[in-house]
């Protein structure tokens, strides 16, 4: 089985975020960057199909080259070979649009990647991916199993969950708990050293959304705690002085 | 949810110091301590439990040996790497650093610098897999500091060697499947042999009601007219230097451990700082911890300064026992130091097991002591910018 991963490289999920140049650019000053959590489920799960059943995994990155760390701790925790697509990842359509462009002519079986990036959350790539190459795309998948070129997976709905079958190939956009999180071995870490990366100039895509700007958002005020004897105290800071009754 | 939730202190941007690589190898064993030996370690400590099963998933991530050459099953990894997963072994538990670095430093090491090619392919590959659990002897009941005065012995019996006497204070040595034992032969010479559990007359009996590096097993190595094969004779190491130059390699991932057990105090202490409130305001806010705080974050961002430099000297081949011996001993000071003022800075949550500090404070103490004692290093360190010895 041949299969493609996409990871995102985000910030640590407890880093603090600040902006420079007129709030446009994120400050990646003492920021330490990790591939994205759910991408790492889903390249534990690529493992893991690889594992029992034999095939390749390929991580794929669109990224500028500051990635490559992210892409080599990928190499290490047990993928066979790495490309990055040599672009800043400016928006989800643009980054579907990088995945499409390679994995048309690659025939991957199964394209898998996190239900979300944790740094923009929109949780829109592997849907665009599936249209862009008219594949089915399942998301958010719990469970992924492969026979007979199908894959059975359990994905979470509201109240419970809902098990569904598709053909391959197929985008799935993975969470926990689909697969254990692999952490490298030193032996890993010392093999992806030779692994190879290979870095491709991007597809050219059509801008559809221009930033203006980051704002975060407005600082909590203070917490003012009203005894439980004197609950008319609390109308009249909500009437008188929020103003929201 | 697969993520670091721990940064280390770097003050002085040291991060920007080390490689991509070095800094993988430290993110890995960070969540492997997270995930393996943080949720267990307080309850193994507060019981005096070893968990065994750590050996076997040491070896999968490949912290055992780390700078053994891959044909032999290790890491091949650089110096800073090794220190550095020493440093995030020991900010959970010194003890669990204490049997990591036995086994690479203290087994491996010797066994892959003196050992035959037949001894190498023997016993590395399963040493660094963690299917083998070694154990060092050197310091016996009557001769700590000074292992020269040594009267473990072996006699030469034709097809054999014959060896009898008793070593202490050996870690790992309750449950190890062979020991690198230092004993002198019939002309007085130090030489290393492996001794394999299971020979007759070898027994290993444990050190019990230890009150530090409790998760860790210590115990005794007794040799009552061992037989051991001519072949478990390492060829190369003749004389007190070869376990010298062993211990030399275990000082070294100490005085990178000391750092993980002194940042795990400090973070510990600074977030317990900014939380408890006492006269209406965050204790943090009192100069008189501001000022422990800030001693501790300067006293750490020294000690990195020095194993970092020293890591660089170790990967040139140029860092002196000397040298070792002084990041040893500073370091290790250092972070019994910083647990003692953390512990304070907690009040009385600092001496239950709801926090690390305690543990590590214990564990320190040991620390300290073994691979030369405190005292001892300030003579190495005497005895090389004078030139004259003082422990002679």
């Amino acid at each position: 089985m041949k299969i493609l991963v996409c990871i995102s490289n985000v910030p640590d999920t407890t880093s603090k975020i600040s902006f420079t140049d007129n709030n446009t650019k994120l400050n990646t000053s003492g920021i330490q960057f990790i591939i994205g959590p759910y991408d790492e489920y889903a390249l534990s799960r690529a493992i893991e199909l690889k594992e029992a059943a034999g095939g390749t995994v390929t991580v794929l990155n669109v990224g500028e080259a500051d990635t490559e760390p992210t892409i080599r701790k990928a190499l290490a925790i047990g993928a066979d070979d790495a490309i990055r697509v040599n672009a800043f990842p400016k928006d989800a359509f643009y980054v579907a649009s990088q995945i499409a462009a390679i994995a048309k002519s690659e025939n991957y079986d199964l394209i898998l990647m996190g239900r979300e990036s944790i740094d923009y959350n929109s949780g829109l790539v592997h849907g665009l991916v599936g249209e862009l190459l008219g594949i089915p795309s399942v998301s958010p998948v719990m469970k992924l199993d492969v026979e007979g070129g199908k894959a059975v997976m359990s994905r979470e709905i509201e109240g419970g969950k809902e098990i569904v079958e598709a053909s391959l190939p197929l985008v799935a956009g993975c969470q926990e708990p689909i697969a254990e999180w692999k952490i490298p071995n030193m032996r890993g870490i010392m093999s992806a050293r030779t692994k190879p990366l290979k870095v491709v100039e991007p597809a050219s895509v059509t801008d559809n959304i221009k930033l203006l700007n980051y704002e975060l958002p407005a600082p909590k005020g203070a917490c003012k705690m009203i005894d439980a004897s004197t609950p008319e105290k609390l109308f009249d800071l909500l009437k008188n002085e929020a103003k929201v009754l | 949810m697969p993520r670091t939730d721990f940064h280390s202190p770097d003050y002085y941007q040291i991060d920007d110091l080390l490689t991509d690589e070095q800094k993988l190898v430290r993110g890995a064993i960070r969540d492997f301590v997270n995930r393996e030996i943080m949720p267990i370690i307080e309850d193994c400590a507060q019981k005096a439990y070893f968990p065994e099963f750590i050996v076997k998933k040491f070896g999968e991530v490949g912290a055992f040996g780390p700078t053994i050459p891959q044909e032999y099953g290790g890491g091949g990894l650089d110096y800073i790497s090794y220190g550095l997963m020493m440093q995030e072994i020991e900010r959970g538990d010194s003890g669990m650093r204490s049997t990591a670095s036995v086994q690479g430093s203290l087994v491996m090491f010797p066994i892959f610098k003196y050992g035959s090619e037949e001894q190498k392919k023997k016993y590395l590959p399963k040493l660094a897999s963690g299917e083998f659990l070694g154990c060092f002897g050197l310091t016996e009941p009557d001769h700590g500091s000074n292992p020269s005065a040594m009267v473990t012995n072996f006699k030469d019996m034709g097809d054999h060697y014959l060896l009898n006497g008793a070593k202490m204070w050996i870690t790992n040595s309750p449950k190890a499947d062979i020991a690198v034992v230092w004993a002198k032969n019939e002309e007085g010479r130090i030489r290393g042999l492996i001794v394999e559990r299971g020979m007759e007359g070898f027994t290993t009996p444990e050190t019990h009601h230890k009150w530090s590096l409790r998760a860790s097993i210590t115990g005794e190595l007794v040799f009552d007219n061992v037989k051991v094969p001519k072949e478990n004779l390492l060829p190369l190491a003749d004389g007190l230097s070869g376990p010298l130059r062993c211990l030399d390699s275990a000082r070294y991932g100490i005085a990178w451990g000391a750092i993980g057990a002194a940042m795990d105090c400090y973070e510990t202490a600074r977030k317990y700082a900014i939380e408890r409130h006492q006269f209406g305001k965050p204790i943090a806010g009192f100069q008189l911890t501001q000022r422990k705080l800030a001693e501790m974050i300067t006293e750490i961002t020294k000690a990195q300064l020095l194993a970092w430099r020293l890591g660089t000297l170790k990967n040139e081949g140029k860092a002196t026992t000397p040298q070792i011996s002084m990041a040893k001993r500073n370091n290790v000071h250092m972070a019994i130091t910083i647990a003692r003022e953390a512990r304070q800075i907690l009040g009385g949550m600092g001496i239950t097991g709801e926090f690390p500090i305690m543990r590590h404070m214990m564990n320190l103490e040991s620390v300290i002591t073994y691979e030369g004692t405190h005292d001892i290093h300030q003579l190495i360190t005497g005895s090389d910018i004078t030139g004259i010895s003082a422990f002679k």
